[in-house]
């Protein structure tokens, strides 16, 4: 309804506009022309002898005066080359650019961003159509102002369009006539844009100052309007996107600690070297990778991601068995000794990566996790952090299931209740513990190989990890995963809350101010044990 | 001496000496035991003289001791490994062509391990134990801090390679990394200037500590100074091994929004990667807010995905891609001795700016001794002012006066293979000034003329 109406206005104010730009061109041009005349007669220096009248009629003449030491020449040159040139052009004005002055270098780079720009309207990428549009509206040139609507008119993609228009109105809003200004801030305001506040808030300035005309004062009210538009949107959006980073940061730390929290809570056992195990899983991710590349042609190179989650696991696990096997069972009941133990384990991990790997070691993540989807106006959700909310979903549901649907589970949740009795009952619990740690292992190396996209894989990565992980399991009750999950859900949303206000590095002090003082008062966590448990 | 027995017949009193005879020895024997001494003593200092001169003889062909005090393991062993390599390739380069005033230069590598304190214990260690000549060493603001005073009590030498934030001017370290005026300032000089985009508004992004926060400084003084409104100056700060920048990009995104704002990053370490992703990943592209980094060079690069990266940029005063002849030539070294040395990554290593001001420290050094004829701290000091060497970047100078490098200044932009395309170059070499003339126009640095830091 309004949009049409705007629209229709827009069309006719678009050709008005343009006559009017058009008419302004000439004119100015024609009075360049004069006063380079009387320059030419005053300075010493020849200029170049172009003694013919400054608009210019085809492509190849404007090619040869683009470099034109005269403005205004160049100026025309410019604009026909802008009316009549494609992008096939490029390649030759870049040639003319490499050899011309300064001056001429600088004015030719905006023609060929344009041009360039002006094809990428139509490709068939995108990601390439979208760049090419918020080009165009940043660059500044009224002459992109047909081109963003001829597009926006055919454009299939919902954000694409969207951000033609939000070009076009932006463009629109540094021109002469206060209408059309007027009616581009309302069109901003529409669209809620963030890109226009800066230029809205300069026209609300110019309409506040003292020699504003009348003219001047509608176009501040309507800019003023649109502003407050775009801000209360603003707040919204950045409600919604806190929200969805806290529950991201939540869904990283509950990975991390899942694995944690089975070994620690189910076995009693406090395994310093998680954050190691982790980094196998991202290092058998890196070797995936490098497999993938050596041995696999390179269009199914994405699907090393997939492959890297069963040898993440398995690797992982294996390391797990190997640890129980040779340290931690002869530690069972002694969490002091545990701890020494597992954390020169950890150092041995974290020197033998660095020794066997070094330290640069890159993964690329996987090209359908690259980028994000724009969900609203304002609200850019990337593909990576939605991925490992949902692994983190699907973890908890496979714990779930394996604790209390499985074979494996009962007789896990058996013997952490009761050891003795368990062996009575012919459970064999040294196996049971070593299948505990191995699981509550591979969890860490699934948490390893999702974390690859969010951070990057060296030696130090358990290190960076490890305390957060600690730090949730613990206020979340050591024994109990629904603990875990509402603390990791409770410290990553409340650091994400915090954190905007105060910076990171105080977000995470008033974190961990906040945890101590949690566990003073409750020292067994958010979901304790009741009851003894026979130890 | 034998007494004669008395006999029984004549009994003799032993004691008595005849009157007119000496008491105590004669003076023969006096002479004779006299000129035996006299004889001892100076068969000793002739035997003495000739231990001395054969000391000193081999003394002249003795090596020469060099400290290496770089982290080899650790965090910051992803940088200074190579630091370590480079040094020892120009020893290995100069005792190949004949050593320094013909004693061979032996190095001693000591690994403090990322760990602060230890850097200086293992200075003290160097200086009064190895007793070395010269230390080629840290990376780290915090390392060079540390063993600051371990050097300046024990007037030992230190050569630190990697750019710093200045406001420093130690008689006992020869800096030939950038001063902040060789490459924060024109960095953001050229992001201001029409020619690098015209930016107006700055996001000043670091990790916290010494380094990022004293060049934000300089920064917002001079961003001040060139009547930037202080609401386009944002400023923020990140713990070491920060890994989620979620908030920190949507805050960019916010600020970037209207076009104008560049970022001027001084993030350190392991947080450069998860931050470019994120960049990447909200949807941010390097034309909507270019990332100038400080602390990325091309070492940095070999280990990220650079797809996040291209398109952004870097200030430094060398970069492995900059054509001259002798740089070809010093990059091929390199790889070829990584390879020989079967060091990881062998062929595949990179050089960057911290390599060649590690390189070219060592011939400094070299050229200060051969000049000065000795390896005295203070007659090398002396020697180093104004010298000049031909780098693998071109020609570079030593102050005449504060102990920093004259260096050309080059802002370069990431491409995809982990190399830089230098974009713009400042004209001929940048003084160094140690103390910004934005923060502190008042003081200056001159071992010369002054005591070191003097008010103006």
């Amino acid at each position: 309804m309004s949009t049409s109406f705007v629209c229709l206005v827009e069309k006719r104010f678009t050709i008005m506009m343009i006559l009017l730009g058009r008419t302004a061109a000439t004119l100015s041009l024609i009075g360049l022309f004069l006063f380079s005349v009387q320059s030419w007669a005053i300075a010493a220096e020849a200029v170049e002898p172009v003694a013919t009248p400054p608009v210019v009629s085809s492509i190849e003449q404007a090619l040869s005066q683009v470099t034109s030491e005269d403005e205004s020449v160049r100026d025309a040159a410019i604009r026909t080359l802008v009316e009549q040139g494609d992008s096939n052009l490029l390649p030759r004005l870049e040639a003319i650019r490499a050899n011309a002055d300064r001056s001429a270098r600088q004015a030719i780079k905006p023609l060929m961003d344009s041009l360039k720009n002006r094809a990428n309207l139509t490709s068939p990428s995108t990601d390439i159509r979208r760049s090419a549009a918020t080009d165009l509206g940043s660059a500044g040139r009224v002459w992109a102002i047909p081109w963003l609507e001829a597009a926006a008119a055919n454009e299939p993609n919902k954000w694409v369009r969207y951000t033609m228009e939000e070009s076009a109105a932006l463009l629109r809003l540094a021109s002469d006539d206060p209408l059309v200004r007027t009616v581009a801030a309302a069109k901003l305001g529409e669209l809620c844009s963030q890109n226009g506040v800066t230029a809205l808030k300069k026209l609300v300035a110019v309409g506040e100052g003292a020699e504003a005309t009348e003219p001047e004062k509608v176009v501040a009210k309507a800019a003023g309007e649109a502003i407050q538009r775009i801000e209360n949107w603003g707040f919204w959006s950045n409600v919604i996107e806190t929200c969805f980073r806290g529950i991201s940061l939540s869904s990283v730390l509950l990975i991390m600690s899942l694995g944690l929290a089975i070994v620690f809570g189910l076995m009693g056992v406090i395994n310093m070297a998680h954050g190691e195990l982790m980094m196998v899983g991202a290092y058998a991710t890196f070797v995936t990778q490098q497999c993938f590349v050596a041995w696999f042609p390179s269009d199914v190179f994405d699907w090393y991601f997939i492959a890297a989650l069963p040898i993440a696991f398995l690797a992982a696990a294996g390391s797990g068995l190997l640890l129980e096997a040779t340290v931690i069972r002869f530690l069972y009941g002694r969490p002091l000794e545990t701890m020494l133990a597992t954390w020169g384990v950890s150092l041995i991990l974290m020197q033998a990566a660095r020794v066997y790997f070094g330290d640069l070691t890159a993964v690329i993540a996987p090209g359908p996790l690259r980028g994000g989807a724009q969900v609203m106006i304002g609200v850019y959700l990337p593909y990576n952090r939605i991925f490992i909310i949902g692994l983190s979903i699907v973890c908890v549901l496979a714990i779930y299931y394996t604790l209390f649907g499985s074979n494996l589970g009962i007789r896990v949740r058996a013997v952490t209740q009761n050891r003795n009795m368990s062996a009575c009952l012919g459970i064999p619990t040294r196996k049971v513990d070593s299948y505990t740690f191995a699981f509550g292992s591979g969890l860490a190396g699934i948490a390893g190989w999702a974390l690859t996209m969010v951070g990057n894989v060296d030696p130090g990565l358990g290190q960076n990890y490890i305390v957060d992980a600690f730090m949730v399991v613990v206020t979340g009750g050591v024994g109990k995963l629904a603990g875990t999950i509402v603390a990791s859900l409770g410290i990553g949303g409340l650091n994400k809350l915090i954190e905007p206000s105060f910076g990171a590095v105080y977000g995470k002090v008033f974190i961990l101010v906040l945890v101590i003082l949690f566990l003073q008062w409750r020292p067994s966590g958010l979901f304790a044990m009741k009851g003894r448990s026979a130890e | 001496m034998e007494t004669n027995k008395p006999d029984k017949v004549n009994p003799v009193e032993p004691d008595k000496v005849a009157e007119g005879e000496q008491e105590g020895p004669s003076r023969r024997e006096l002479l004779v035991r006299g000129g035996k001494v006299v004889a001892g003593i100076g068969v000793a200092s002739l035997l003495g003289n000739l231990g001395n001169w054969a000391l000193s003889y081999a003394a002249d062909k003795e090596p020469i001791k060099i400290g290496i005090l770089h982290s080899l393991s650790g965090t910051m062993a992803i940088s200074e490994v190579s630091l370590r390599d480079t040094v020892m390739m120009a020893v290995e380069e100069i005792n190949a062509k004949g050593g320094v005033m013909g004693r061979m230069i032996k190095p001693v590598v000591v690994d403090p391990a990322s760990n602060w304190d230890l850097f200086a214990e293992k200075a003290k260690q160097l200086l009064l134990q190895d007793k070395v000549a010269v230390t080629f060493g840290c990376w780290t603001s915090v390392s060079r801090k540390s063993v600051l005073p371990v050097f300046e009590k024990n007037n030992g030498l230190l050569f630190y390679p990697v750019q710093y934030e200045g406001e420093e001017c130690s008689r006992n370290v020869f800096y030939t990394g950038a001063a902040p005026n060789q490459q924060a300032v024109p960095a953001v000089d050229y992001l201001m200037s029409k020619e690098g985009g015209g930016f107006t508004k700055f996001y000043l992004l670091g990790t916290d500590y010494v380094y990022p926060r004293t060049t934000n400084k300089i920064l917002r003084a001079m961003l001040l100074a060139k009547k930037v409104p202080a609401d386009s100056i944002m400023e923020e700060y990140t713990p070491f091994h920060h890994q989620d920048y979620q908030t920190i990009c949507g805050k960019l995104k916010k600020f970037a929004a209207g076009g104008g704002a560049a970022v001027i990053s001084t993030i350190n370490g392991d947080s450069n990667v998860p931050f470019y992703k994120e960049f990447a990943n909200q949807g941010l592209r390097a034309e909507d807010a270019p990332i100038m980094a400080f602390s990325v060079a091309e070492d940095e690069l070999r280990g990220m995905d650079t797809s996040a990266l291209v398109g952004h940029l870097a200030a430094w005063n060398y970069y492995q891609s900059v054509d001259t002849p002798q740089n070809k030539q010093f990059v091929a070294n390199f790889k070829a001795y990584c390879k020989k040395n079967n060091l990881p990554d062998g062929e595949k290593r990179v050089t960057d700016d911290p390599i060649e001001a590690a390189y070219f420290g060592v011939y400094i050094w070299k050229q200060a001794v051969e000049k000065a004829a000795s390896t005295e701290v203070d007659k090398v000091r002396k020697a180093v002012y104004g010298s000049k060497f031909l780098a693998p970047g071109g020609e570079i100078m030593m102050d005449a006066a504060n102990h920093h490098t004259y260096r050309p200044v080059l802002i370069g932009e990431i491409l995809a293979d982990g190399q830089f395309k230098v974009v713009s170059r400042s004209k001929g070499l940048v003084k160094p000034e140690p103390w910004s003339e934005y923060t502190n126009p008042d003081k200056g640095c001159d071992w010369v003329g002054h005591q070191g830091t003097y008010q103006k």
